[in-house]
């Protein structure tokens, strides 16, 4: 935002004192996030920059927290549990939700509005009162403490996203492709495969890494359903800042930012070309 | 227009003595057309089902049930089936006759009978608990005994326990003695029963979750209010910058909503404790002295700065898209019509940015309400929220019936809430990302 030309001294004072808020703000959001990539460096089992530190002394830096972190036997499983029971419950949330999300986008869909309600109520839910509920009733049909439970409890709590970013995509989606396709002569799995879902691919991916990203990240479910054996990343993390805390923990945040960074980057590549293709697409 | 496309020549189409259109088949058009939508129909549906019967059995049954146990009943009813009988007549004034405490009697010996699994008595203790500290030791010293008591059997309980010869424990047992109660939610409220059945407010110490209820809904609204005061600027700083600087900074928004929860929060633990980054700074740049750390965290403060932080993003990303819409010239037309700058704000440009700030407002408030993590984790004592009074129920007092009342309550609040976001910005506009 350029500075126009008639902007009198107390617009000039307001427009710099504007900006001087917005980047405090914009540091608030950052700098805790940032903060931590520094001291998980620590050398000393402190949670603060040590005089070392701060001099850029090399002795104040070192790997013992990572090195920490990758010999720990708790560690390395969570790290296997997360992405095991994540990609499974990504894989049937995606399914599940991506059918739901054709049938949902067809106009002579009965009842529309309750199903759609019903289906993206595991994101409205509180997450407490999902986990308290499916606490019990996996208690009673014997798979508490499983991994099938927690994957069937993730899967729920991701199709929501899944439903919601294909169906977002199937919004431009241009059916006369359909019908030329069965026109030709394709069988409804052939325009499916060939047509339909080539299109609609980024909206469904980005959906995966939703319903993935909610797995990776959930806790509150994990705490009352998942047995030691089911510990995620997140569950480890709980129990390591309200048992012993310490720096390891800065170092797992640290390789999980990155993983987000990369994440972040891959959605956003995926929305620039469902831009793009959807600005091929006839309206 | 029937007619026009019956001249027209639909090839192999023909009609029948009344006029109408058949198919090629014979059969009329209306009905084939009547079939085809109705296929198309079931179509869609067959799409949705597996998805839908997914989330019905492990997602909505589940919640359901536990609702259910909010009102669900069965220990006195289940345990003391003759006891009840013989309580049908008495007036809860002074204490059963004799003949209440040989069915007594006879329901516990019938239950000690039973195979371990099926005992009920156990159970009965844990509920009468609920209701009455002392209750289930009572019971369980009783039932240790109960075997050889000998006629009268009043003299053999009160000898047992004291609280037999409580009528308070008597006129429980006959309050509870229905399969279905509202004493989860009498709890829930912070009322009790009193002598004369009616539901009264407990004593002042007792009284817990009313006042909770309170401060979750104050934390909320101040969460709430500072993610407006913080997000309201930068998305409109968003909003005006090209777009592509604008896509730039985009990041420092959706960098926070992308890290993990339990990153962000250990991130505040690090920045706010007594030891920690910002008291250290703030001590060693000499502002306050050592012994005038600040308490940041493991408590209220700690709550609203770590919650601020992390629903910040909810309340950005509605907003900026609102914002974006809103086209520069309304500023300047109202400006070159002789607004001041404020005027112009706060009569045009700001009444356009309320769709965003109703849908900003409402998202940020129903996440924040039902929170149980980073209070849990930063809130200490006072800055616990009603989730967690829930997961402490379930997993420490077992008291399940009140969590589950108290959880009903959260949940028919925050539908309410939600159905008000409905009706404000249409479930359409949730878009991540």
């Amino acid at each position: 935002m350029s500075m126009p030309a008639y902007y009198t001294t107390k617009d000039k004072i307001w427009h710099y004192t504007f900006r001087v808020i917005c980047f405090a703000i914009f540091f608030f959001l950052l700098a805790p996030i940032l903060i931590m990539i520094p001291l998980s460096f620590n050398a000393q089992p402190f949670f603060t920059f040590t005089r070392e530190m701060l001099t850029l002394n090399p002795e104040g830096y070192s790997l013992r927290w990572y090195r920490d972190f990758l010999g720990s036997e708790s560690w390395m499983r969570s790290i296997r549990n997360s992405f095991v029971i994540g990609i499974a419950a990504t894989l049937v949330s995606t399914t599940l939700g991506t059918l739901a999300a054709l049938g949902l986008s067809r106009s002579e869909m009965p009842a529309k509005g309750l199903i759609m309600g019903i289906l993206i109520s595991p994101m409205i839910v509180p997450l407490i009162i999902s986990a308290a509920g499916m606490f019990f009733f996996f208690s009673s049909i014997n798979i508490a403490q499983t991994y099938l439970g927690v994957v069937l409890a993730h899967a729920a709590l991701g199709t929501p996203f899944v439903v919601i970013t294909v169906t977002a995509t199937l919004v431009g989606f241009d059916q006369s492709l359909t019908r030329a396709a069965a026109n030709l002569g394709a069988s409804p799995t052939r325009t499916f495969f060939k047509i339909t879902m080539p299109l609609i691919l980024p909206g469904v991916i980005s959906g995966a890494l939703f319903a993935f990203i909610t797995s990776f990240d959930e806790i509150v479910v994990v705490l009352f359903v998942a047995g030691v054996e089911q510990r995620t990343i997140p569950r480890e993390m709980w129990s390591g800042i309200r048992e012993d805390i310490s720096p390891t923990i800065l170092a797992v945040a640290t390789i999980l930012v990155l993983i987000s960074v990369a994440l972040l980057t891959v959605v956003e590549l995926l929305r620039r070309r469902g831009e793009r293709m959807r600005g091929l697409s006839p309206q | 227009m029937a007619d026009a496309t019956a001249e027209g020549g639909l090839t192999g189409s023909e009609t029948d003595k009344r006029g109408r259109l058949l198919t090629s088949d014979g059969t009329p058009l209306r009905r084939a057309l009547e079939r085809a939508n109705r296929r198309r129909k079931l179509t869609a549906l067959a799409l949705v089902a597996p998805l839908l019967a997914f989330i019905l059995i492990f997602f909505a049954f589940p919640i359901a049930q536990m609702m259910w146990r909010s009102v669900d009943n069965p220990q006195v009813v289940n345990a003391l089936p003759r006891t009840l009988d013989a309580l049908q007549d008495w007036d809860g004034r002074a204490l059963p006759p004799e003949p209440v405490f040989a069915a007594l009697h006879a329901d516990m010996v019938a239950d000690l009978d039973l195979p371990r699994r099926e005992q009920k008595i156990g159970p009965l203790g844990i509920r009468l608990n609920y209701e009455l500290s002392a209750a289930r030791s009572a019971i369980s010293r009783t039932t240790r005994d109960v075997a050889n008591f000998q006629e009268p059997y009043s003299e053999a309980f009160t000898a047992a326990h004291r609280l037999w010869g409580d009528v308070e424990l008597w006129r429980i047992i006959k309050r509870e003695g229905k399969p279905l109660t509202l004493s989860y939610y009498v709890a829930a409220l912070d009322r009790e029963y009193d002598a004369d059945g009616n539901i009264v407010k407990r004593p002042e110490n007792r009284q817990i979750y009313v006042s909770l209820f309170g401060r979750t809904l104050a934390l909320s609204l101040a969460i709430t209010a500072m993610t407006f005061l913080l997000g309201f600027p930068i998305a409109y700083y968003l909003s005006i910058l090209p777009m592509r600087y604008a896509n730039l900074l985009m990041i420092a928004v959706l960098l926070p909503f992308w890290t993990s929860l339990l990153v962000r929060t250990s991130a505040w633990i690090v920045l706010l404790q007594q030891q920690g980054v910002i008291n250290n700074t703030l001590v060693g740049l000499g502002i306050i002295g050592d012994d005038g750390r600040f308490s940041l965290i493991y408590n209220q403060t700690g709550t609203i700065i770590a919650m601020t932080h992390i629903l910040l993003p909810f309340m950005v990303l509605p907003l900026y898209s609102v914002m974006r819409t809103i086209p520069p010239s309304y500023m300047r037309a109202a400006k070159s019509l002789g607004a001041t700058p404020w005027t112009a704000f706060r009569r045009v440009y700001f009444p356009q940015t309320l769709p965003g700030i109703g849908a900003g407002g409402v998202l940020v408030f129903i996440i924040s309400i039902g929170y149980y993590i980073t209070p849990a984790l930063v809130g200490g004592q006072s800055g616990r929220m009603i989730s967690n009074e829930i997961a402490r129920h379930i997993q420490q007092s077992l008291n399940w019936g009140l969590a589950a009342a108290l959880g009903s309550m959260l949940l028919v609040g925050v539908l309410v809430l939600y159905w008000l976001y409905n009706r404000l910005v249409g479930t359409d506009s949730l878009k991540f990302g």
